[in-house]
């Protein structure tokens, strides 16, 4: 099924990106060719085939991760909030939600 | 004239073409005073050692080394544009305070690609959305890298978010490529290959996704690995997608990039996917006797859609193997034709999950003038995030979004098995599969900007290796007629990284690559 500009608007809307006229008219058929692209898949019978989910070796999935269930320094506020576009009384400002 | 050998450097090399040369300690060191480094004179050879010798041997200084290499980031930063930044002042310092010339890497500059996390330097993932984001903390390669007296002299330019094979994905500016500036140095870590391939320094850190060390390394005439998943952490590398990404390296020499691998290399605990598996002294098996060892050759790959030089280019690298010794077994990946629809499927999906915290709250670029919450998510992102970013988010947002994700993410995770055992079969009957790394030399800035699909077919071959987690290595074998880079790729099975070394070095020792670019330090 190929891919409609109505679709890259949704896409992009659930995405929390704004895309202007002009980059809908230039990423739909781009979007549509690649999606095209990658339905080569649909040829292969895979029914019987576990999916690979994440990349890791069979040693590392046998590490065990878990770490120790003690504190450890964290940031901290100051250095936390150093880099936030907008910060006030030792929190992140944002634009009114409603 | 006959012009005189002042420094025994034309003797050295009258030596060297009659192959009677046996260590790097032939080579004569009090040239340095002039060179201030050894910038790969000797090709094939430490140097890393090289520079170290001179340091303790007093010739030159870590301070001298350091600011040597800052001027060449310098001065060819405007011919390059490798680097976003360059912080002469802390790397002169740092220079000045290594005392202890026994750390493996003391006083060894290096540059580190953009996404990657130094304490004290910006860290813009070539983005607008992050600009002069300032990290709090090292990554732990960072780390590892400092606690073994490296001086680290800025930060190199990249795709946005390691995005691209070309590097014209960067927020601030295409990187060029040494050997010919109106061409691309590959990406996504462009800045790091272009700027060990420049001269400018011996080692550098990059991202490989799916070939962003490999294929850059190959279009610009170095060494690069994308070692084993697992083997090393990716904790303060900016994630792109989690499942493929891997830190690489960059230098000169095969047994450069070994040193480094076995400094950043092993587990951290900050880092869940790194594996508990012992980290070899990767320099110990760096000889040049391969008699007997197994290389797979897919003849698949070399058809369609490859150069023809790059094919004959890779093939004679075959006959060298097979002089040396080697076997040549014939290998089939025959699922390996779908990597490129599989890795997009799945790069795009961990994307777009991924760069979901960049939203103007906590770091970097925040939009003005929208007073709703959910408009200034959109707005930031919106001018915040360049055109295949922005394309790739809303791809793999696609391929997840309901109804969809069992057809495409689900299907390519299926796929993604498949390869796999493509490898597992193929790695019982050899010990490595060599491929091209790049189908094409490097190709014009521009080329193939306004198409993403025919950009995308440029890591048809790396992509594999972080698809099934495997190690792959780019080596340099030739030169184009155009005279620009051509590569082959090694691929190895988990954690083969002493094998695909051991081969590397056995070919660079019998064709050294001695080529130089135009654009370079010295």
């Amino acid at each position: 099924m190929p891919i409609t500009e109505a679709d890259v608007e949704k896409v992009a809307q659930l995405a929390h990106m704004e895309i202007t006229p002009v980059e809908l008219k230039i990423f739909a058929p781009q979007m549509a060719e690649i999606v095209a692209y990658v339905e080569q898949l649909n040829a292969l019978n895979t029914a019987d085939v576990q999916p690979s989910l994440g990349g890791l070796t069979p040693e590392g999935e046998a590490t065990d991760s878990a770490r120790d269930d003690a504190t450890v320094p964290s940031l901290g506020q100051k250095t936390a909030l150093a880099e936030a576009p907008d910060a006030a009384s030792g929190h992140f400002r944002v634009p009114k939600v409603l | 004239m006959q012009r005189q050998d002042t420094f025994g450097y034309q003797k050295y090399f009258r030596k060297r073409e009659r192959n009677e040369v046996e260590t790097d300690a032939d080579f004569p060191f009090f040239i340095f005073h002039c060179l201030r480094w050894p910038r790969d004179t000797v090709r094939g050879m430490s140097e890393i050692e090289s520079i170290k010798k001179s340091i303790t041997g007093g010739e030159t200084s870590a301070r001298a080394v350091v600011e040597s290499s800052v001027n060449a980031a310098e001065r060819l930063n405007e011919t390059l544009n490798a680097f976003l930044q360059i912080d002469r002042d802390s790397a002169v310092k740092r220079a000045e305070s290594i005392k202890e010339s026994g750390s493996p890497l003391a006083g060894i500059p290096i540059a580190i690609k953009d996404n990657i996390c130094v304490q004290g330097l910006q860290t813009s993932c070539g983005s607008r959305i992050l600009g002069d984001y300032h990290p709090p903390y090292n990554a732990t390669v960072i780390e590892r890298l400092l606690s073994a007296g490296a001086v680290v002299i800025g930060k190199t330019n990249c795709d946005e978010f390691a995005m691209g094979s070309s590097n014209e994905n960067s927020a601030f500016g295409a990187v060029k490529n040494p050997w010919d500036t109106s061409r691309v140095p590959g990406g996504s870590s462009g800045g790091s290959a272009a700027a060990v391939a420049a001269g400018i320094v011996p080692v550098a850190l990059g991202s490989d996704t799916g070939g962003s060390v490999r294929q850059p390394a190959s279009l610009c005439g170095v060494v690069g690995l994308k070692p084993t998943y697992g083997r090393n952490s990716r904790y303060g590398l900016v994630a792109f997608a989690s499942s493929l990404d891997q830190v690489g390296i960059f230098a000169r020499n095969v047994e450069d990039v070994a040193r480094v691998l076995g400094i950043i290399a092993g587990r951290d605990p900050h880092d869940a996917t790194t594996a508990d598996v012992p980290v070899p002294d990767y320099t110990a098996e760096l000889t040049t006797d391969i008699k007997g060892a197994r290389l797979g050759f897919p003849k698949a790959l070399f058809g369609e859609g490859l150069d023809a030089e790059v094919r004959d280019c890779v093939k004679a690298a075959v006959d060298v193997y097979r002089e040396l010794g080697a076997e040549i077994v014939e290998v089939e990946l025959p699922h390996a034709q779908y990597s490129i629809a599989v890795y997009y499927i799945i790069a795009t999906a961990e994307a777009s999950s991924n760069l979901a915290r960049f939203d103007g709250v906590r770091y970097g670029f925040r939009a003005e003038d929208a007073p709703e919450l959910r408009q200034m998510y959109r707005k930031t992102r919106e001018e915040g995030f360049g055109p295949e970013v922005k394309r790739r988010i809303m791809l793999g947002t696609y391929v997840l979004s309901a109804g969809y994700y069992e057809a495409y993410y689900h299907k390519a995770q299926q796929v993604r098995s498949l390869l796999k055992q493509d490898f597992q079969k193929a790695f019982e009957t050899c010990d490595a599969i060599i491929t091209p790394t790049s189908p094409t030399p490097a190709f014009l800035i521009g080329e193939k900007v306004d198409d993403p699909l025919a950009m995308y077919l440029s890591d048809i071959y790396t992509v594999t290796a972080n698809l099934a987690g495997i190690p792959g290595l780019n080596v340099p074998c030739g030169l184009s007629s155009a005279r620009l880079p051509i590569g082959f790729q090694l691929l190895g099975a988990y954690w083969s990284e002493p094998t695909l070394f051991k081969l590397a070095h056995a070919y660079e020792t019998a064709r050294p690559f001695t080529e130089r670019p135009p654009v370079r330090a010295d």
